[in-house]
């Protein structure tokens, strides 16, 4: 590792300051505005297969934040951007924790609920 | 053999001592993102436990205009971009962009909380406020709570803009300028769930 290694680039900054960041914004938009009117597509028309809309939205959904990640919030692949990937790698471990974890075990508990006539049927 | 920490030797970034402050606060602001993301998906979580609990009462898809979300969403996306404009307008010093462009998001963003205020007294009205069923609690507790950070990032944004004019474009007016960004756009990433998780697979 060289001594003269660039410093971490904090989150939104472009380290580089290239002209093109005015277009970086707008293909950012433009991308946005298309998943939008896709998720929008996919949800509101009856054009899609019922029980796929679900996962298509959902994939929508992320490939929609992941624009926003990246055109807005300039989170980058490059060695300066290491810690924030990580940060943001342990933020999207926890969220998936907290919100597949308490769906799954909802939804179990649901399962194996007893149904109400047969729980009163054993309070007598 | 040479020894293995050399006190003269460089070894990796932390050999060129502190990195520059604007680094160190945009990556705090960063990790206080993250956990209020982390805080949000408590509240998803149990929206989507709760969304089929309702009690008797009216479903999202009684409730849920998509035409109105639609228009909600526009008007984040495109403050989201008014914001990123703000932000390459200051860091080249073009204040009257700058002005313009924080008086966009600014109108934007309102324009967002109206609709979702009235959404909110709709419902009320209609007899489907949050103490109707635990869909609506849950309802009410998610969509709520991005409301009020929505109507937090617009007084901060007021009180940047006249930093900006007080104190011009200073080091660390410029360091909040660019926490207040991150967190106009990270606010824009909840809705995108927001959007879809609510409104568009609640009204199906």
């Amino acid at each position: 590792m060289s001594p003269e290694k660039q410093p971490d680039s904090a989150p939104g900054k472009d380290p580089d300051r290239t002209a093109g960041t005015i277009a970086t914004y707008t293909a950012g938009l433009g991308f946005a505005l298309l998943l939008t009117a896709a998720s929008f597509l996919v949800g509101k028309t009856g054009l899609f297969w019922p029980p796929g809309v679900p996962v298509g939205l959902a994939v929508l959904a992320i490939a929609q934040m992941g624009v926003h990640l990246v055109f807005f919030l300039h989170i980058s692949t490059g060695p300066d951007n290491t810690n924030n990937v990580l940060a943001l790698a342990f933020g999207v471990l926890i969220v998936g924790l907290v919100v597949g974890g308490s769906l799954w075990i909802m939804l179990h508990l649901n399962a194996n609920m007893m149904p109400a006539a047969a729980a009163m049927e054993m309070m007598h | 053999m040479p020894a293995l920490n050399a006190p003269n030797e460089a070894t990796g970034p932390s050999a060129q001592g502190p990195a520059p402050v604007e680094i160190v606060v945009a990556y705090g602001f960063w990790i206080f993102l993250l956990s209020d993301i982390i805080m949000f998906s408590a509240l998803f979580a149990s929206y989507a436990v709760l969304s089929g609990e309702t009690a008797g009462g009216p479903s999202g898809k009684d409730l849920f205009d998509l035409r109105h979300a639609a228009i909600e969403t526009l008007c984040l996306l495109f403050s989201s971009y008014t914001c990123g404009l703000g932000a390459l307008a200051i860091d080249r010093r073009r204040l009257l962009a700058f002005y313009l462009c924080a008086a966009l998001t600014l109108l934007l963003g309102a324009a967002f909380l109206g609709l979702e205020i009235t959404e909110f007294a709709g419902m009320v009205a209609a007899g489907a406020g949050p103490t109707r069923s635990a869909f609506l609690s849950a309802f009410f507790a998610l969509v709520g709570l991005h409301g009020v950070h929505v109507s937090i990032g617009l007084l901060w944004l007021v009180f940047m803009v006249a930093q900006v004019a007080a104190q011009g474009p200073r080091d660390y007016v410029l360091r909040r300028l660019h926490c207040f960004s991150l967190f106009w756009h990270a606010l824009d990433i909840i809705w995108i769930a927001l959007l879809t998780l609510v409104y568009l697979l609640g009204s199906r």
